[in-house]
């Protein structure tokens, strides 16, 4: 037995208290969606998923992530041009303010928009006035789902582009490129791992919001219904095996996403 | 002289990169955050202290701030034992597991409350046998505890693993040839070293804890002075399209949070200050 080992009763006595711990808080929950969904046979659960609200939801929370990832992703690049590769004063306090969205209840994130463009809001009225529609529609929806997926692309980036230094950018830039060819030639494809991590990881902030999206949305079923959203309503009308097997894809979308991140984190590893 | 505002560097882009850094930080996370504190400047002091200290927005506080404190020890505690079982050891599936660490987080929080619901519900998986012992799963404060740890794992154990990793085995070493057994070097070796990173993921795991709503919701019973969490206050306020009422809570809220990580950043610095004179 080495300086670094504990006895081999006592390792296996921790890996029980962690494996039994994890079990009972991470697998459990998971085999539980997918019992539940399937609790009445795969026709009842690919029938509940063919459900026209249950399509218009699905649909909803795609064209969501579609237009709050792709923003996100720009601003992330952007920033972390600006923050990495420059020393400038308040670089910190800007890197705090990036962060805010994460520190904030997805609650309190809803409640500010609402503020921002409900009736009683500050814009509510000139809204109002000129008949458009953002809270209780789709574009709150969108909105919050930006706001709390807004740092996710950044917080990525930063650290990468920065452990990576200027030097390529400026010998290619003394070699003659100009800006532009640097940053798409040399800049973004030491990026390329880091961009897709982020993308993976803001996709499923993005489709799994609930609490902000809940506040914003009025929860209008084929309207401004998100996945979640849908899980909700169908889980509070007792419809259980339809709530689970809406809830079922988002599981599968998590699973996903772990193996994504999973096969991303391999890659960088090797070095590809 | 002046310092200037930015290093020179001969990489293009400076101006152009930042100003839409600083136009869309400002369009979607400053100025909507900026109407918590217009909407409660139109309130005045009494009202908002009103608010605040009616008794049912201080037993949602109470409970929301209780069950994530409690869950929050919770976490500190298996996120260690998990963290050290998966940087020390070896087993089988261990990869799997490590992946899954970050399960909560990719997640959605609804998908979660349901299942941790219909877990701990009495006729549960989980929930039968706590109703043997006359403990009440889903619905009660209980319930609460157990999603906010299922939220809050992956937080302590992500923070934990890396210094671990990094530790250096001399120091286990030079304690054991000191005569440490395995007990004394964990406690007055290891774990003042990640004591520092322990707390930053407990903070972490915290500050998730206390504005958490999709996954508790559901297995909270949602009782006013029993179950209710401040989240769903707010919820509750803004259906009844009572603003400034949701506001004053939201700012107490975040007062109480800046407030804890505040103490945890001074804990920080003091723990760091200690370990650099030793």
């Amino acid at each position: 037995m080495s300086a670094r080992t504990e006895p081999k009763i006592i390792q296996y006595f921790l890996i029980f208290i962690a494996l039994a711990f994890f079990g009972l808080f991470i697998v459990l929950p998971l085999v539980c969606v997918f019992h539940n969904a399937l609790a009445k046979g795969w026709g009842i659960y690919f029938k509940t998923l063919q459900d026209r609200d249950a399509i218009a939801a699905m649909k909803m929370t795609v064209v969501t992530a579609l237009i709050a990832v792709p923003l996100n992703l720009i601003f992330g690049v952007v920033a972390s041009w600006a923050i990495a590769k420059f020393d400038f004063k308040g670089k910190n306090f800007l890197l705090t303010l990036i962060d805010l969205p994460l520190s904030v209840s997805p609650v309190i994130a809803g409640l500010i928009f609402i503020l921002l463009f409900g009736a009683q809001g500050l814009l509510g009225p000139w809204l109002i006035a000129h008949n458009i529609r953002i809270i209780f529609a789709m574009p709150a929806v969108i909105l919050v789902t930006i706001f709390v997926t807004f740092p996710i692309v950044a917080r990525e980036l930063i650290p990468i582009m920065k452990s990576q230094g200027n030097e390529e950018e400026e010998a290619a830039m003394t070699l003659g490129a100009s800006g532009w060819k640097t940053f798409w030639l040399v800049s973004v494809p030491n990026i390329r791992w880091g961009i897709l991590y982020g993308i993976i990881l803001c996709n499923a902030r993005a489709m799994g919001e609930f609490g902000a999206v809940s506040v914003v949305s009025g929860h209008i079923r084929g309207l401004t219904n998100t996945l979640p959203l849908h899980v909700e309503i169908l889980y509070n009308e007792y419809q259980s095996t339809a709530a689970f097997a809406a809830a079922s894809i988002l599981a599968l979308l998590a699973i996903f996403t772990l193996i994504a991140k999973s096969i991303v984190e391999v890659a960088v590893r090797r070095g590809i | 002289m002046h310092e200037p505002f930015v290093k020179k560097s001969i990489l293009p882009g400076f101006s152009l990169s930042l100003g839409f850094t600083i136009f869309y930080l400002s369009l979607i996370v400053l100025i909507p955050l900026s109407m918590l504190f217009l909407k409660t400047s139109s309130l005045s002091f009494k009202g908002f202290i009103d608010v605040i200290m009616d008794p049912r927005t201080l037993a949602a506080y109470r409970l929301s701030f209780g069950t994530a404190f409690v869950s929050a020890g919770i976490n500190a505690v298996f996120g260690f034992i998990v963290a050290w079982v998966l940087v020390r050891y070896t087993f089988p599936g261990k990869r799997i597991v490590d992946a899954l660490v970050d399960f909560p987080l990719a997640l959605p929080t609804a998908v979660a409350g349901i299942a941790l619901t219909e877990l701990y519900t009495p006729t549960g998986w989980v929930g039968q046998y706590l109703n043997v012992w006359g403990i009440k799963g889903a619905f009660s404060p209980f319930g609460i505890t157990i999603a906010l740890t299922f939220i809050g794992l992956p937080f302590v154990v992500r923070t934990i693993q890396p210094v671990l990793e990094d530790l250096d085995p001399q120091i286990e070493e030079a304690a054991a040839s000191l005569g440490a057994n395995r007990w004394q070097t964990l406690t007055t070796v290891i774990l003042p070293i990640i004591f520092p990173a322990l707390l930053a993921g407990v903070t972490l795991a915290l500050a998730r804890a206390i504005g958490e709503y999709g996954s508790v919701i559901f297995i909270a019973g949602n009782m006013p002075m029993k179950t209710e969490i401040a989240p769903l206050l707010i919820m509750t306020k803004l259906e009844q399209y009572d603003y400034a009422g949701a506001t004053a809570i939201a700012i107490g809220m975040l007062l109480i949070s800046f407030l804890l990580l505040a103490m945890a950043n001074f804990f920080q610095w003091k723990t760091s200050k200690n370990l650099g004179k030793a």
